[in-house]
């Protein structure tokens, strides 16, 4: 069965000047144990997508569609219910993890705060927590210190222990590499993929601009353009052989595979996104497709083929086509 | 932790120096001679003349080099020896101050403390309730925006004059002479509660809104979202949000004091109240120069004292200065 | 280029309006300055004249009474008026150039200079302003209303200092100044052309507060006495009221127009600076 089933998922952004889709439309799935990498150039609604599986809240607005977690549906546009899914069920490493603990309270006092409100005691967990902690080689002291005190690569690992210490069914990973130097980031990528062996996570969504981290540690990629999935399938069917015309220029912008800075090269792609706020017809794509023809003003459908385990999804007319 | 603590204190000898420094230099090179002009009317009172004289003698010592007479300043000073009121004479400047600060002192702590303590605990309440948020707050601007003399003036009007249920001057009633008995306990109590109740709204209106407007910037805060998004109930956050919203706000204590001693000086003004705002305004009105002095310092010291009070409680609330992260201010 | 900027410019001035604090501050500022600058012309007394009835209540012809003496205090309180804006807008002006200038320096300049700038800076702040106001005041046998902004001036402005120095050094660090500075483009030039422009938003909101804060310094001067020599001012009415012991005999017209006025006035500044700080920072705005 499906670890998690995305299904039309529409979340908008309440602005004064309407409604920001960043999330318009969105149709995926996912099996247990699989690292999903999300990936699109910066403002295409990753973020977005990856918070609203735990955390919707205003100007965010739940506007359409479903999700269902182990078979069961997730609640996402009731806050207060969903409280009870967070961290055990659904959780988050944000994209600002650096600045994510408290600054005035040592780490211990944070975790026994936060259990506490779950309704475990810290000693409980103490014997799981030193080990997790021993595999992601941060010293004990760390519990006793401030987050001010913790070197950036500490506090990233410390924020990935906590957010993973209820063994979550799904884990969203925010930018998790980016803001650190190449080393660490090595490390963290990782901790994750053995965070997945060991079960701590049910499943992992990735989300990064960075495609050649998504070629180390993803089972599948998701790529996402202005709010819309553009691509979905097994990251080496999609590095090598991409089908969606963006897919295709965003790999081909990478010098070869595993180099850094993609994000620079990203922006190779001539043109840039359209406005969320009223996104064009058909075809999100179309203003900066190289293929785009008449057809493209209608909005693609999206072509779903089963590849033994793994589909295969892609909006683009072209795929259309091909399969008529 | 040191190193901040040092620094703190640098500046409050550097300010002291500075204010018996202005002290000492204003009365003697101001236009118009005011030393000359003390005396002058100093001899309106025969038995004043001989005692200024000798005092101007020993602290401005008006025939020995500059570098001399500053130097004996100082000396007068370390002694407590302020000069003689003109005013009150012959008491000694040391000793009418020594007499009023109780009274300051009973009005102004509590109504530090309490304000504080109330304005922070409702501004934090009143952040983001939408009702209480749009109704109060509008409020808590006015009472913030109030010159401390006419809410006095208003309190002492409603509940002095037209209800009749406090007394609207003095410290304790012109019939009973202090002594130790419930009745004479009482009685302070009941001419202290308005002064105080008058410092201690305004000040209430402005910690109220300090701490509402930090509290949402704290509650937008990184750690607030991802507590959030780790299923934390709204109550954890909102404590988190309010202890490191009150580090500013205990800053801000500091930075207010200066605002506060002159609320004070101006409440006990409109109350009669004998405390050092009393004297300094009887001062002012008889040209007491070394009453004015005397009060001077005294303020400056209170208000360092109570900086160096405030520093010390955000050692122990602030971990980052503790260990010494952030040595600046 | 130029589009992006006239789009934020209307976005300002769409949200400025929208905003409802700034709305209402802006009115009643709006009200009091009119009525300082017309209010004059309304009264055919003179603020000082004996006109009437002594220790009268509101009538038709005057219409906030008169004073224990039998003076107008509608007269009174628009004259008193005039000077509450020139006070608090020169003070409050000199306090945030004065700031603004030390903080421009010591934040930029770093070093020695910001090291003595900083602690002229927190001697300044330490030493409670109205002390020093005293004993300025008290000494001084001859006061304006210039001189009363002058001394306000230049004791208010140490918080601005410290503000100002720590966004100068925080914008120091970006790139836009680096590139300006490599360039070799002077230091002032720099500060006038890259750093203040980034600040101004913040610098107007520092002024609204110097402003208010310079009203309140001048009522509490005026009020124990050490107000100017001559003319009439708000400040100085509720001392003249309480001294003729209003309180005591219930002339409730004497001593609660001008203290009202201040507290709405420097209640509207108050509210105008956070309604500008919500159209400045989306984050404060909330839906
Ligand atoms: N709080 C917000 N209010 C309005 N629009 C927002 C907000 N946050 C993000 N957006 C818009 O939503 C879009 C998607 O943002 P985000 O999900 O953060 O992108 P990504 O993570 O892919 O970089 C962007 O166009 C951004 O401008
Ligand atoms: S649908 Fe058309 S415009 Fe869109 S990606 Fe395919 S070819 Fe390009
Ligand atoms: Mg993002």
């Amino acid at each position: 069965m499906e670890l998690l089933a995305v299904e039309n998922l529409r979340v908008y952004y309440q602005t004064l000047r309407g409604d920001v889709k960043a999330v318009d439309g969105v149709t995926f799935s996912m099996s247990p144990g699989e690292i999903m990498g999300l990936a699109g150039e910066s403002g295409c609604g990753k973020s977005t997508l990856g918070r609203s599986l735990v955390l919707l809240k205003p100007p965010m607005k739940y506007v359409g569609g479903k999700v269902l977690l182990k078979g069961t549906p997730l609640p996402i546009w009731d806050k207060k219910t969903m409280a009870s899914f967070r961290f055990s069920e659904v959780s988050l490493i944000p994209q600002y993890a650096l600045s994510a603990l408290n600054p005035t309270r040592k780490v211990k006092k944070l975790l026994t705060d936060i259990l506490w409100s779950k309704g475990i005691k810290f000693s409980q967990i103490f014997p799981e927590l030193r080990r997790r902690m021993e595999l992601v080689e941060l010293p004990l002291e760390v519990l006793n210190m401030y987050p001010f005190e913790l070197s950036g690569g500490m506090k990233q690992r410390m924020v990935m222990v906590l957010s993973t210490l209820l063994n979550p069914s799904l884990l969203i990973a925010d930018e998790v590499t980016s803001a650190l130097d190449v080393s660490t980031q090595k490390a963290v990528a990782r901790m994750l993929v053995e965070f997945r062996d060991r079960k701590f996570v049910g499943a992992i969504i990735v989300i990064t601009h960075d495609i050649s981290l998504l070629y180390q540690i993803a089972d599948s990629i998701f790529v996402m353009y202005a709010g819309k999935l553009m691509e979905r399938g097994s990251t080496e069917d999609l590095i090598q052989r991409p089908k969606h015309p963006y897919t295709q220029l965003l790999v081909a912008s990478l010098p070869r595979i595993g180099a850094r800075y993609a994000q620079e090269k990203l922006q190779g792609i001539p043109g840039c996104p359209p406005s969320l706020l009223e996104p064009p017809q058909g075809c999100r794509f179309r203003t900066r497709c190289p293929r785009t023809w008449e057809k493209c003003l209608e909005e693609p459908p999206l072509v779903t083929t089963k590849d033994g385990d793994l589909t295969w999804q892609v909006a683009c007319w072209l795929a259309v086509d091909k399969h008529a | 932790m040191w190193r901040y603590l040092g620094r703190k204190f640098t500046i409050y000898v550097l300010t002291f120096f500075l204010a018996v420094t202005i002290d000492w230099v204003i009365p003697r090179f101001m236009p118009g001679n005011p030393v000359q002009t003390m005396l002058s009317r100093a001899a309106l009172r025969a038995e004043a003349v001989e005692v200024m004289r000798g005092y101007y003698l020993k602290a401005f010592g008006l025939d020995v080099p500059i570098w001399q007479q500053y130097l004996n300043f100082w000396k007068a000073v370390f002694r407590g020896d302020l000069g003689i009121s003109v005013y009150l004479f012959p008491k000694p400047v040391m000793k009418v101050i020594a007499e009023a600060i109780p009274y300051t002192l009973a009005i102004l702590v509590p109504a530090i403390l309490l304000s504080w303590l109330a304005g922070n605990k409702f501004g934090a309440f009143a952040a983001r309730r939408k009702w209480l948020d749009s109704t109060l707050l509008p409020l808590g601007y006015f009472l913030t925006a109030t010159p401390y003399m006419w809410l006095g003036i208003l309190l002492a009007w409603g509940f002095g004059v037209a209800l009749g249920w406090f007394p609207i001057a003095g410290g304790y009633s012109f019939a009973m002479t202090p002594h130790f008995s419930w009745k004479f306990v009482l009685d302070l109590l009941w001419h202290w509660f308005l002064p105080f109740a008058s410092l201690f709204l305004v000040m209430f209106g402005g910690w109220a809104i300090g701490m509402r407007n930090m509290i949402i910037y704290e509650l937008e805060a990184d750690y607030a979202q991802y507590l959030e998004s780790l299923g934390a109930p709204r109550r954890l956050i909102r404590n988190y949000a309010f202890h490191n919203a009150l580090l500013p706000q205990i800053t801000g204590l500091a930075l207010q004091m200066g605002t506060i001693a002159a609320g004070a000086v101006v409440t006990e003004t409109v109350f009669s109240y004998p405390g050092i705002g009393s004297l300094i305004v009887q001062a002012i009105q008889n040209q007491d120069y070394f009453l004015i002095q005397g009060c001077f310092l005294f303020i400056i010291i209170g208000v360092l004292l109570a900086n160096f009070l405030v520093d010390i409680a955000y050692l122990i609330v602030d971990p980052r200065t503790r260990r010494g992260m952030l040595g600046e201010t | 280029m130029k589009a992006q900027k006239n789009r934020t410019k209307n976005e300002f001035l769409y949200f400025a309006w929208r905003n409802k604090k700034l709305r209402i501050g802006i009115f009643i500022l709006l009200f009091f300055i009119l009525l300082a600058i017309v209010g004059p012309y309304l009264t055919p007394y003179d603020p000082w004249a004996y006109v009437g009835p002594p220790a009268s209540g509101p009538s038709q012809k005057f219409w906030f009474g008169t004073t224990m003496f039998g003076q107008d205090v509608f007269s009174q309180f628009v004259h008193g008026l005039r000077p509450v804006f020139l006070v608090g807008a020169f003070g409050g002006g000199l306090a945030t150039l004065i700031g603004t200038v030390i903080g421009f320096i010591a934040g930029y300049r770093g070093g020695w200079i910001d090291e003595i700038l900083n602690t002229l800076t927190n001697v300044v702040l330490v030493i409670p302003t109205l002390a020093l106001l005293l004993i300025l005041a008290a000494y001084l046998g001859v006061r304006s209303f210039f001189i009363q902004a002058v001394f306000i001036g230049c004791t208010a402005w140490p918080w601005t200092a410290r503000a100002v120095r720590a966004q100068t050094m925080s914008l120091k660090a970006r790139e836009f100044v680096d590139l300006a500075r490599i360039s070799g483009m002077r230091a002032t030039k720099i500060i006038l052309t890259e750093i203040a422009p980034n600040m101004l938003s913040y610098l107007v909101m520092v002024f609204i507060l110097q402003f208010g804060g310079a009203i309140l310094n001048a009522a509490t001067l005026d009020f124990i006495g050490l107000g100017p020599t001559r003319g009439i001012s708000l400040g100085l009415m509720m001392q003249i009221a309480l001294l003729w012991g209003a309180l005591p005999l219930g002339m409730w017209w004497w001593f609660i127009p001008p203290g009202l006025t201040i507290a709405l006035l420097v209640g509207a500044l108050y509210i105008t600076n956070v309604g500008l700080d919500e159209v400045f920072n989306p984050k404060l705005r909330g839906i």
